[in-house]
């Protein structure tokens, strides 16, 4: 078990982050599988930056040192579309134009062939929490809480390598981003993936209940 | 540090080829390579080199034969003095209309009233300010003979008056909603709210509160479409056949008259006439240059002065006014122009006409069967071959505004129409091609693209970029990712750009009538040919039907989407 979860695990190797020479942000940590990682500090932190550097699709302003690795796979210069990092932002970021269902089945890998098998997959994603028969729907006919239930499943079905986390509850209210960290964190830990949350709200810190590193702070738990 | 960058993945292109399309350097193929040539196709023959003629020594006999044309020089002072006027009245009003409304619920009134206007093609809008103000026109109906005492029409010179006033205020009421649309692009940019409350702190009016605050920022951002105006207006062929002064035409008029000619050698003078237009507008550019620097004085002066115009009320009613009528104007013609289309008897100073009668339009149609069909043909691939190359390059630059590479879009419009494409005429016929639908369709496609990704870049710029960042994590490719996230969730702003580009190529009278060589004939070369001594009725017909057609193409762009995407609330507005 122990060296299959080695080889899953998301390091991050003296990453350094710059904006005009200022250092904003330094950080070197292995993330286990199904272990949450999550940066603290305030808005222009640097801390969606990172998540920027570690998905593929870093601002050219900014420099950064470091590198990212999944096991021994050096990702630094792969691109993104072939990193497979499942991202979670604040909004939901549903497809506009395609339904529901059509958002889990675009999601779902090549490898799984044919139209019935891709719509029973991306049916089964959607029972899975407690969407059964949304397929057909308009995701701007869902509620907030049903549109963050999709955008997960969505992430989960393309098989990512590790999730990033921009905050993904903060535009939630309170009952159902409780609700929302409980199914995330749960789900992420059963897939067994390695995952980094950026927020500023410590309770998703604690939610998350993995190690903190603060930022803005320069501190390093 | 050769980090990733905004494009993700591999580039589905070999080295050499990516390079050439990497967006600007594929502009400059595009766009500026055919003004150069267009440009030099024109000079060459000036100074009597055009083998094809069977000119080979470089010579002055052409342009002296020029300067003996009469009135030459009054015709080219004409063609310059409207220009400038032009572009100096539509920039006051503009600017002053903003900067006394941004932000105000009158703006938005005035802006879905003006925006319409852009639509409407120039020849549609001069034929429209021909019909209000002729001497048979219905404003000097409606005031006869009770207050004039006329009983016939009185024998003026409008609209040709030799002075160009009718074509000015034609140009005007045309580039006023262009500028004005521009000013609304670059608006989001400003601090217009704070800016306003800070300089109304200090005792400031509105209008000289912006003017102090915000105009330096926002003139900078328009600049480039304010020379295109000036550009186009002294240059201008269309409006001045319609509405233009007569004895003499302007310049432009004048070449596009020798360029006709049947006798070859005329060319020659054309090509003189050409260069000496390039000549007017560069000075026109090098006059508005000066013009700015004493407004940027002006405005300095005016700023340490301490003076408030806290009293601009009467400024920004003028203002408003002459926005609301350049609307007014055109839309009254065009509906006097539909009228004039049904019209039976109308005999003068009646103000409407005695009967209604569909004989105009059963008589005209068929003849515009074949115009009808070339410019909807002409139109739609000359709009969607733009939409391709304008995804091209943004796609391939990631819709940046890239300083050089970028300005160079308003390269064709900057260049005085008639010099380039006349040279492109020239260079067209010494090559041997012979007008046909292909040579007019490449000349088109210039004047659309620019367009076109104009209209296209804001949005393509302005899109979620979390969409994509998304997808390239799912494991799409940057093709997928193009055709399957981008490009859908762009679906609305392209048909808009499409009906820009439609809407541009209909409009378009010099290219279709020198490329073509008078062989291809669109509503609009029709339309132009009415001009002098036309039948209003039929004139009615074929200027309705020419503006009718870029509404169309907007009318389809805003109910695409409602049809297409029925069932996804988010992508219907």
């Amino acid at each position: 078990m122990q060296e299959i979860a080695e080889a899953k695990s998301l390091t991050l190797a003296d990453v350094a982050i710059r904006l005009t020479g200022r250092t904003l942000l330094a950080v070197s940590a292995t993330i286990l599988p199904g272990e949450v990682l999550t940066i603290m500090g305030p808005s222009g932190s640097g801390k969606s930056t990172l998540l920027a550097f570690a998905g593929g699709f870093l601002d050219p302003a900014f420099e950064v040192s470091g590198r990212i690795l999944v096991g021994a796979e050096d990702l630094t210069q792969v691109p993104a579309n072939r990193r497979h990092a499942g991202i979670l932002f604040q909004d939901p970021m549903l497809f506009p134009h395609l339904s529901v269902g059509g958002n889990i089945a675009f999601a779902i890998p090549p490898a799984v062939k044919g139209h019935k098998a891709r719509r029973a997959l991306a049916e089964a994603a959607l029972e899975e929490v407690g969407l059964g028969g949304f397929f057909d729907r308009d995701p701007e006919t869902l509620s907030g809480g049903q549109k963050a239930r999709v955008a997960l499943q969505r992430l989960l079905v393309s098989a990512p390598r590790f999730l990033l986390l921009d905050e993904p509850f903060s535009k939630l209210d309170a009952a159902l981003r409780q609700q929302t960290r409980e199914l995330v964190f749960s789900k992420a830990k059963a897939a067994g993936l390695p995952t980094i949350l950026v927020t500023h709200d410590s309770a998703d810190a604690q939610a998350a209940g993995g190690r903190v590193i603060e930022v803005g702070s320069e501190e390093e738990a | 540090m050769g980090l990733q960058t905004e494009s993700p993945g591999p580039v589905p292109f070999g080295m050499p080829l990516r390079r050439l399309l990497s967006g600007n350097a594929l502009l400059v193929v595009i766009l500026g390579l055919p003004v150069l040539a267009g440009v030099a196709g024109a000079i060459l023959p000036a100074f009597g080199y055009l083998p094809a003629l069977g000119g080979r020594d470089l010579t002055l006999v052409h342009l002296v034969e020029l300067a003996r044309q009469p009135h030459v020089l009054r015709s080219a002072l004409t063609g310059l003095a409207a220009g400038l006027i032009t572009t100096f009245a539509a920039l006051a009003i503009v600017g002053t209309f903003v900067a006394g409304f941004a932000g105000t619920w009158a703006f938005t009134r005035i802006q879905h009233l003006v925006s319409p206007l852009l639509a409407v093609p120039h020849a549609a809008a001069a034929f429209a300010l021909a019909f209000l103000v002729a001497p048979s026109g219905f404003l000097l109906r409606l005031a006869s003979p009770e207050l004039t005492g006329f009983t016939r029409p009185p024998d003026w010179l409008v609209p040709n008056d030799p002075y160009a006033l009718s074509m000015i205020a034609g140009l005007i009421s045309k580039e006023v909603p262009f500028l004005f649309l521009v000013a609304l692009a670059a608006l989001p940019q400003l601090a217009v709210a704070r800016a306003a409350r800070l300089t109304a702190a200090l005792g400031y009016g509105r209008v000289l509160g912006f003017g102090v605050s915000l105009w330096p920022a926002l003139y900078r951002q328009i600049r480039l479409p304010v020379f295109a105006v000036l550009a186009y207006s002294v240059s201008v062929v269309d409006v001045a056949i319609i509405i233009g002064p007569q004895l003499p035409p302007t310049l432009p008029v004048r070449i596009a008259q020798w360029a006709a000619y049947p006798d070859l050698d005329a060319r020659f003078l054309a090509s003189a006439g050409a260069l000496v237009q390039l000549a007017t507008v560069l000075a026109a550019m090098a006059i508005w240059n000066v013009a700015e620097r004493f407004g940027r004085i002006a405005l300095a002066r005016l700023t340490s002065s301490g003076r408030r115009l806290a009293e601009d009320g009467a400024l920004r009613v003028a203002a408003a006014l002459l926005m609301t009528g350049c609307a007014v104007t055109i839309f009254a013609g065009l509906g006097l122009l539909s009228l004039w289309s049904a019209a039976g008897l109308w005999p003068f100073p009646d103000a409407l006409p005695e009967s209604l009668t569909t004989r105009t339009w059963l008589r005209t149609l068929p003849q515009l069967r074949v115009p009808l069909g070339t410019t909807i043909a002409l139109a739609l691939s000359a709009a969607l071959l733009a939409l391709l190359v304008a995804i091209l390059l943004l796609y391939r630059n990631g819709g940046r505004k890239n300083g050089a590479g970028y300005r160079l879009l308003y390269l064709p419009l900057l260049v005085p129409e008639i010099s380039f494409v006349f040279g492109l005429q020239i260079l067209l016929f010494s090559a041997g091609v012979s007008p046909a639908f292909a040579s007019v369709l490449a000349v088109h496609f210039l004047f659309v693209l620019p367009y076109v990704l104009l209209s296209l870049s804001a949005p393509w710029r302005e899109l979620d970029p979390r969409f994509e960042r998304i997808a390239a994590g799912l494991g799409k490719s940057p093709l997928e990712i193009l055709f399957k996230v981008r490009l859908p969730l762009l679906f609305r702003a392209c048909l808009t750009a499409l009906a820009v580009g439609f809407s541009v190529s209909v409009s378009l009278y010099l290219p279709t009538l020198l490329v073509g060589s008078g062989r291809l004939t669109t509503i609009t070369t029709e339309a132009v040919a009415l001009a002098s001594g036309g039948d209003r009725r039929v004139i009615g017909v074929h200027a309705l039907v020419q503006s009718l057609l870029p509404f169309l193409a907007f009318l389809v762009a805003s109910l695409g989407p409602q049809l297409l995407f029925r069932n996804r609330r988010a992508m219907r507005t």
